[in-house]
């Protein structure tokens, strides 16, 4: 059992490492105040061919796997840019993988490279207010008329909907009382948000300012036949796919936030006198930051683990839903033991952890809560019956 | 025209390096290496040579223990073409590289060889002019600027008085100072490129070189740690100070 990153892994932790260093604290304090999109961090990336980090060398990637993925997203958030900066490349680079899987050539050719090259820019269109992580309940429609679908409904928690030109969307084909199964009947199309037939409506919340999260309201939105991706009536099937390695890499993300929020903690208890000596230097500061170093560590190798899974073909549900519990929690430790080693100035933007405490609550809510979590391990790993 | 780009493999700058327990040298076990900076301002120079049309092959050097393969595997992601690694456990001093390096350029015959100014590590700043000498060649040292034009090399030199230009018949040795450009960062489609190219991997008798060292280090201690400084209360009492507990004046 090798636990050393490999050579090329650390060329991959590096480059994106130094890259994200040219994004200082100073951008993403005036990022979180103002709101705006980070699209420099997002083309930096894209300059260097990191969005494709996992899409095949023939559509302009480089077929890389989820391990150096969940890297590359520690750096990311690691740097300081945090939940801000992972979350405004997180959906390129993985969320089209149901494309990758399940789209035909033709598509592929015309859907991965502009993503790739970061010309384009996509949201994942799933989760709707009345149907929450019960998927199938869903209730946006796309009819079908002729050669193409016609979409009503509503969807919520769309990320980057906002600056997003595709949408990669699950809506219902079939009515749910017209399918054996109620997972049957959903498909998931990857096409243009059209602006006009869709209303984005940005939701104003905790932290993340400068990645929005949105309501989306479709009415009439039209999709030509040939976006939509596999069969139709699959689309569960197909988005099912995605939902451990996103896991990994929301978990590798959640690792990183919690890291920086050590490394700044650590720093100013370090520098910080009081009474005539560093505040470091007393246990009551050391030991919950030596808490959350062994916590983050144990959630990294969790990360890892989960990540070899997938990218050698083991099942991996059970690692990729408890990296991203143990991640987030161990990163939401870390940051509120970062802003409490501050005291006073722990609370003031300028030291940069209260950003952290706000962003890191992200991964511990989504993309599926903590509770649902602790019940798949009970129902899938313990063997104990279904509570909900 | 081909460029050698010797690279060694250093501890990196960020780290703070420790002192061995035993004084033999400093610890590197488990400490993270890298690139001797100023070897990947050599590697950026020849690369950008070769995107201007005046380069046409870069040849990544390393030498030591088998990870400098991974030495020569970052500077082939920036965009050199090939490597060679010359593997031995030896401890390797700038004479021994350079008749390495001597014996590789013998071989490969190339127009131009651009080192760093000196390895962060030991600091020598040796292995340039000492392989200049060896092979016979002109060498520009703490390279500001490197132009080349037709069969010579205008070398911009930082000396203490300013700027000196050197000009050189090719083939040439250059060394690099800091300031002679801002190395690129690998890009994800140059590291995947990187895997597939060739390092070669020979030994010292290969090229008949005998790499045994010829210094040997007595001893290697921490530098003495500074002492807290004092405040003083008027300008006489530090003049006083200086002449009696400093004895400068």
């Amino acid at each position: 059992m090798d636990f050393a990153l490999t050579p090329d892994q650390e060329a991959v932790r590096e480059a994106v490492a130094r890259i994200c260093r040219r994004f200082d604290d100073a951008y993403w304090l005036a990022h979180d105040r103002d709101g705006i999109f980070p699209h420099e961090l997002l083309q930096a990336l894209a300059a260097d061919g990191w969005l494709g980090i996992c899409i095949p060398e023939e559509y302009g990637g480089s077929g890389l796997g989820i391990t150096e993925a969940a890297i590359m997203m520690q750096a990311v958030a690691q740097s300081g840019a945090a939940m801000s900066g992972a979350s405004a490349i997180h959906m390129n680079i993985f969320g089209l993988n149901p494309v990758v899987k399940f789209g035909t050539d033709a598509q592929k050719h015309r859907m991965l490279p502009p993503l790739v090259a970061g010309r384009e820019q996509a949201c994942f269109g799933v989760t709707e207010p009345d149907a929450g992580l019960d998927t199938t309940r869903l209730k946006t429609r796309a009819e079908k008329h002729g050669d193409r679908y016609v979409v009503h409904g509503q969807k919520i928690w769309t990320s980057t909907a906002q600056v997003a030109h595709k949408i990669l969307l699950l809506a219902r084909t079939t009515p749910i009382e017209r399918v054996g199964r109620k997972t049957e009947g959903l498909s998931l199309f990857y096409t243009t948000l059209d602006r006009s037939r869709a209303e984005v409506r940005a939701i104003d919340k905790m932290g993340r300012k400068a990645v929005d999260s949105n309501q989306v309201f479709f009415d009439g939105m039209e999709i030509p036949e040939e976006d939509r991706i596999g069969e139709e009536g699959r689309g569960f099937e197909y988005i099912l796919h995605g939902l451990n390695p996103e896991r990994i890499l929301i978990a590798a993300e959640a690792v990183g936030v919690g890291l920086v929020a050590l490394e700044r903690a650590t720093a100013y208890a370090r520098e910080r006198v009081v009474f005539g000596r560093p505040i470091g230097q007393n246990q009551g500061i050391q030991h919950p930051l030596a808490e959350s170093w062994m916590e983050l560590e144990a959630a990294r190798l969790m990360v890892m683990n989960a990540a070899w899974h997938y990218d050698t073909g083991r099942p991996a549900g059970a690692a990729a839903n408890a990296a991203k519990y143990l991640a987030a929690e161990a990163g939401f430790k870390a940051c509120t033991a970062a802003v409490m080693t501050h005291g006073g100035f722990g609370y003031a933007k300028e030291y940069h952890v209260e950003r952290y405490l706000r962003e890191i609550i992200i991964p511990r809510l989504a993309p599926v809560s903590p509770q649902l979590v602790l019940c798949y391990i009970a129902e899938r790993v313990l063997g104990l019956p279904r509570s909900y | 025209m081909k460029i050698l780009v010797p690279v060694k493999r250093v501890v990196d700058y960020n780290v703070k390096v420790r002192v061995k327990a035993d004084g033999t040298g400093v610890e590197t076990s488990g400490v993270k290496m890298s690139m001797n900076p100023f070897d990947e301002i050599a590697v950026e120079e020849a690369v950008r040579l070769k995107e201007k049309g005046v380069a046409t092959e870069i040849v990544a050097i390393s030498m030591g223990v088998a990870a400098c393969a991974e030495t020569i595997r970052t500077a082939l992601a920036m965009g050199a073409d090939r490597g060679i690694l010359v593997e031995s456990d030896a401890d390797l001093q700038p004479l021994a590289v350079a008749k390495l390096l001597k014996a590789i350029a013998d071989k490969e015959q190339p127009g131009l060889i651009i080192l760093g100014k000196q390895a962060i590590d030991d600091d020598m700043s040796a292995t340039g002019q000492m392989l200049a000498a060896l092979l016979g060649w002109a060498q520009g040292t703490f390279a500001s600027k490197v132009v080349v034009e037709g069969d010579h090399a205008l070398v911009t030199r930082e000396v203490d008085g300013g700027l000196e230009t050197v000009k050189l018949a090719l083939p040439a040795i250059v060394t690099t100072d800091l300031r002679l450009n801002e190395p690129r960062y690998a890009s994800l489609p140059n590291i995947m490129k990187a895997r597939k190219k060739p390092i070669e991997t020979i030994k010292p008798a290969d090229l008949g070189v005998d790499p045994a060292p010829r210094l040997t280090v007595l001893k290697v201690v921490e530098p003495a740690k500074r002492q807290a400084g004092v405040k003083v209360g008027s300008v006489a009492e530090l003049v006083a100070k200086l002449r009696t507990e400093a004895k400068v004046i």
